[in-house]
């Protein structure tokens, strides 16, 4: 249970969320034509005859859209419908060519699922998934480009979209947040959709209602078209604000579709219940109903990829990470793959198990690379440092040839250039200094030089093991093994 | 010298193949015809240029040895197939100027079986009507006339174009649609052949939609042996068609072999309305004796839901309509109608308003209100439900006979206006064609006499689904007794 309240004049409130998420399925062709669905592409130079609903035009469906479609509804466990049907939601709007959307409605190719969020108190929640179709995207117009008219852009027209319809389970804008994070996450592995947000392939319409907690549902508002996780939250967030205050100054929700402002921090009204479209759902004559077998769904499961669920459990159950860094890694499919090789590469070159080495190389990786990525603000797809490169400096470590603290330098070094660690460290001379003999005659200069210090450690001072070790390191320019200089120290101040 | 323009599609096509007539004869005969039945208004585009080019390609098709069925045959193509480049508007304002740049499968089909295009035929706008005179290009004429009367009448619809070119010998052949009735009444109406095939025979790529799950592309000849000849060339799977059927076309004009004794030939007893003139049960009596001379055993059947059929096409045909004419709205091609200042709803609302006549608008309307939140269940969804009793009425008839005979329309063909402002008496042309339209059923019209004023009365012949060989079979049989061999004045010449 979320403990989030809209706290208002007259006590708390309760905010309950559904999300519609609509996600570009990845395939070549768009859902009913062949016409590339590129992005970026010159306006209306990606249009079939089809898109353009040129008369006499006839859908013809697209079967890598419902693999895909498939293939997402069994990532979220979801029940597959092998027989659906494709519905024309019927409206007017210029880049809408048919004057009706092929969608699915009554019969839907994916029913109920299960989305697991990871939320920031550490703890997860079982998010429903209500169902999953499959639906043609509209064009886009655009109001901007000539004084008196709108000028329209078919290339998306009849692009394929999977709209993933949550249950209203979501209590908080985090829960919302990470729902969208989650569902991305998801599409990503599995490759059905990019989940790239800011290019529009991802889209959110968030239904928000509040309520006293235990009360009955409120009349929702429909946010739509949010294109990122942040406004997704802080949209949940203003939009509960305002219902909340209408309701406390004696107003009642209008159900409606409403808008949200990022830069004015708000919500507005688009249209409201009134003006709702009457869509006259019905089953397209111009398609069949879609039907597939047992053999298409097993085929589609055998080409899923590990889920990042099961990942994420494998890395804490097999290779002993902690919560946070499995989370960490397996959030994008990229990361985990890294942290594999790196993983495969370490225990290779020390000869130790991968559950050996997994914990260290999630620290580093966790902290030192995705630190330095961080502050030079790229992904980790464009890193400097190979996971075979990563490996190379852990093995180091492992080995004892440099020192943790070494190996810092050695990493910004790597970062910088580019180069391997074993290269940087045989240019500098950084290797750790381990030769027992080397590192005595060193202390017994050290001790020879500092007679007043060891008369103090000798009459009771202890503490003062730290400067001798101190005063080695310095003299060795850090590289002398610490653990090899505390042996050697001790017995030797001791007499 | 032989009138080439009354000449069968077969027997040009043996004597193209005997080296003994040209493609090129034939077609410039048929482009002078094609001037000479102006009066008509069957043709809304000539397109001579193109029609002697395929000509001279048929031609030298023949010559290399390479004749199919309707290599150099001059056809008419009624306005609602794509022909890329040429006119296509379903004879409808709001798609003025329309040029595609695609071909209709059943028009490449046939051009590739090397047919010569006279040119586009006139029609009932979007196909909706029985008479065509909802065509904004006005109504065609009906080449028959009553005896002794220089009175006009209607050709039928919606596919009047295409019955009054064969009919008045400016076209070997015509393609033609059938939603509801629109090949079998006009051709009932003008003494043509007019056959509709199985519905996903013939693909509906590139054909202008009324009715998408009822629309089926069909031929209208002067006789059965060039509807056979004709649909052949029409007909075949199109993966661009979803609801197309790959099944194998067969060889139909061998299915004419005359032989139809031990066969099954239903009655149904719906179709004896009360009210129907006399002399259309008498016709549809004559039918059933030809039947039984010819060998078939003819026997009573029931269709109970039959009365339910018009009613519940007048739902779901508009219904799809409604939807499928919303492409026209003035944004992407034909008429836009925008007035100064107006933004976006008011284009749609002039263009629409201007671009549809009134029969398309009313069923516009009534599509948009069966389909309505809060109707949906007691208009659209009943109808869905009494059409699968309607196909369950065929489907056990079927398993007791392997034809039904029928008249194919409750009346010969009338008088302009007698009925235009009527709708209800209109849509009542079609009682006895829809029933088999809303089962996806092939059918076809069979000239079998005349009225007492003289005009043209055809039988229709049901047969079930995949089995226009039997439907051709028995339509072959009924031409044989029926020995029809009246013809208009040409009046019009």
């Amino acid at each position: 249970m979320s403990d989030y309240r809209i706290q208002g004049a007259t006590g708390d409130w309760e905010v309950v969320i559904g999300l519609e998420i609509h996600a570009q399925v990845t395939s070549n062709a768009k859902l009913f034509s062949g016409a590339s669905t590129e992005f970026g592409a010159e306006p209306n130079s990606q249009v079939s005859l089809v898109d353009a609903a040129m008369p006499g035009m006839l859908p013809t469906i697209n079967g890598e859209c419902v693999r895909q479609a498939v293939r997402t509804g069994l990532a979220i466990g979801a029940e597959i419908n092998k027989y659906s049907v494709f519905d024309r939601k019927n409206y007017f709007y210029a880049d809408l060519p048919q004057g009706y959307q092929i969608s699915q409605f009554k019969h839907p190719i994916v029913g109920h699922g299960t989305v697991t969020v990871d939320l920031e108190s550490g703890g997860t929640k079982e998010i429903g998934v209500e169902r999953i179709h499959l639906e043609q995207d509209a064009g886009k117009s655009m109001h901007d480009q000539h004084p008196q008219y709108t000028y329209v852009d078919l290339n998306r027209s009849g692009v394929a979209l999977m709209e993933i319809v949550s249950d209203p389970d979501m209590r908080s804008p985090e829960e919302a947040g990470a729902y969208v994070t989650k569902i991305r996450t998801i599409l990503r592995y599995i490759g059905s959709c990019d989940g790239n947000m800011e290019q529009g392939s991802m889209r959110a319409d968030v239904n928000v209602s509040v309520r006293r907690v235990g009360d009955p549902l409120g009349t929702r508002c429909e946010i739509k078209n949010v294109n990122s996780v942040r406004f997704v939250r802080q949209a949940v967030e203003i939009e509960a604000r305002r219902q909340v205050d209408i309701i406390e100054d004696g107003g009642t929700i209008d159900q409606e579709t409403r808008l949200f402002d990022p830069v004015k921090a708000e919500t507005r009204s688009m249209r409201s219940k009134e003006e709702a479209h009457d869509y006259r759902y019905f089953p397209d004559p111009d398609l069949l109903p879609l039907e597939f077998d047992d053999a298409f769904i097993e085929a589609a499961r055998d080409s899923l990829p590990e889920l990042p669920d099961a990942k994420k459990a494998r890395f804490m159950e097999a290779l002993g990470l902690n919560d946070y860094n499995a989370s960490v890694l397996v959030a994008e499919q990229v990361s985990a793959a890294y942290f594999e090789t790196l993983v495969t590469a370490v225990a290779k070159a020390t000869g130790k198990s991968e559950a050996d080495v997994a914990v260290k190389a999630s620290n580093w990786l966790t902290c030192d690379l995705f630190g330095a990525l961080n502050k030079a603000g790229i992904s980790i797809t464009e890193t400097p440092v190979s996971a075979e490169q990563g490996a190379g400096l852990l093995a180091l470590i492992e080995d004892g040839t440099i020192s943790g603290r070494i190996a810092k330098d050695v990493f910004e070094i790597m970062f910088e250039t580019g180069k391997d660690a074993a290269d940087i460290v045989e240019e500098k001379g950084l290797k750790q200094v381990s030769d027992t003999g080397a590192i005595d005659a060193i202390i017994d200069e050290i001790i020879a030089a500092n007679p007043g210090q060891l008369a103090q450690y000798r009459a009771g001072k202890d503490k003062l093991i730290g400067f001798f070790v101190g005063q080695v390191m310095k003299a060795t320019q850090g590289q002398a093994n610490p653990g090899v200089v505390n042996k050697l120290l001790k017995p030797k101040l001791d007499g | 010298m032989t009138d080439l323009t009354k000449m069968k599609i077969a027997e040009a096509r043996d004597l193209m193949k005997a080296g003994e007539l040209s493609s090129r004869e034939l077609t410039e005969a048929h482009i002078a015809a094609v001037d000479a039945a102006d009066s008509l208004n069957a043709y809304i585009v000539k397109t001579p240029e193109i029609a002697l080019a395929n000509a001279d390609a048929a031609d030298k098709k023949i010559k290399a040895g390479n004749q199919k069925g309707m290599t150099g045959i001059p056809v008419g193509i009624k306005d609602l197939f794509a022909t890329k480049g040429v006119h296509t508007q379903a004879c409808s304002h709001i798609l003025d100027g329309f040029k595609p740049e695609y071909e209709s499968t059943v028009t490449q089909n046939l051009w590739n079986d090397g047919a010569v295009m006279l040119g586009k035929l006139n029609m009932d706008e979007f196909a909706m009507g029985s008479s065509n005179e909802t065509s904004y290009y006005g109504p065609v004429k009906n080449p028959w006339r009553a005896t002794g009367s220089n009175n006009d009448f209607v050709p039928g619809g919606s596919s009047g174009g295409s019955v009054a070119s064969v009919s008045g010998y400016a076209a070997m052949g015509a393609t033609a649609s059938d939603t509801g009735g629109s090949i079998r009444q006009p051709a009932s109406f003008t003494g043509t052949f007019g056959m509709k095939p199985t519905y996903g025979r013939c693909s509906r790529y590139g054909m202008v939609a009324f009715a998408s799950s009822l629309d089926q592309a069909g031929t209208i000849t002067r006789d059965v042996r060039d509807g056979a000849i004709m649909l052949e060339a029409m007909a075949g799977f199109d993966p661009k068609d979803s609801t197309s059927v790959d099944i194998a076309v067969p060889n139909f004009e061998a299915a004419l072999t005359g032989d139809i004794r031990g066969m099954k030939i239903g009655i149904p007893q719906e179709y004896h309305l009360a009210g129907m003139p006399g002399e259309i049960e008498a016709l549809w009596h004559q039918g059933i004796e030809w039947m039984k001379a010819a060998g078939a055993e003819v026997v009573d059947i029931n269709l109970p839901h039959t009365k339910y059929a018009l009613p519940a096409y007048y739902i779901i045909a508009p219904a799809e309509a409604s939807s499928n004419l919303a492409r026209y709205d003035g944004v992407k091609y034909g008429l836009r109608d925008a007035p100064n200042g107006g933004n976006l709803d008011d284009m749609y609302y002039t263009t629409r308003a201007s671009g549809f006549g009134d029969e398309v608008k009313r069923r516009i309307m009534i599509g948009t209100y069966v389909l309505s939140a809060g109707y949906y269940d007691a208009y659209y969804l009943k109808a869905q439900k009494v059409r699968q009793l309607i196909a369950d009425d065929f489907k056990r008839a079927f398993e007791k006979v392997d034809a039904i005979l029928t008249p194919t329309a409750p009346s010969a063909a009338f008088a302009f206006g007698e009925k235009s402002d009527d709708p209800l008496a209109m849509y009542l042309n079609d009682v006895f064609t829809v029933p088999a339209s809303l089962a996806g059923l092939p059918g076809s019209s069979v000239p079998a006499g005349l009225s007492a004023d003289g005009l043209p009365l055809g039988l229709q012949v049901l047969a079930n689904a995949w089995d226009e060989e039997t439907v051709l079979k028995i339509s072959g049989v009924i031409e044989q007794a029926a020995a029809f061999s009246a013809t208009p004045s040409e009046w019009w010449r």
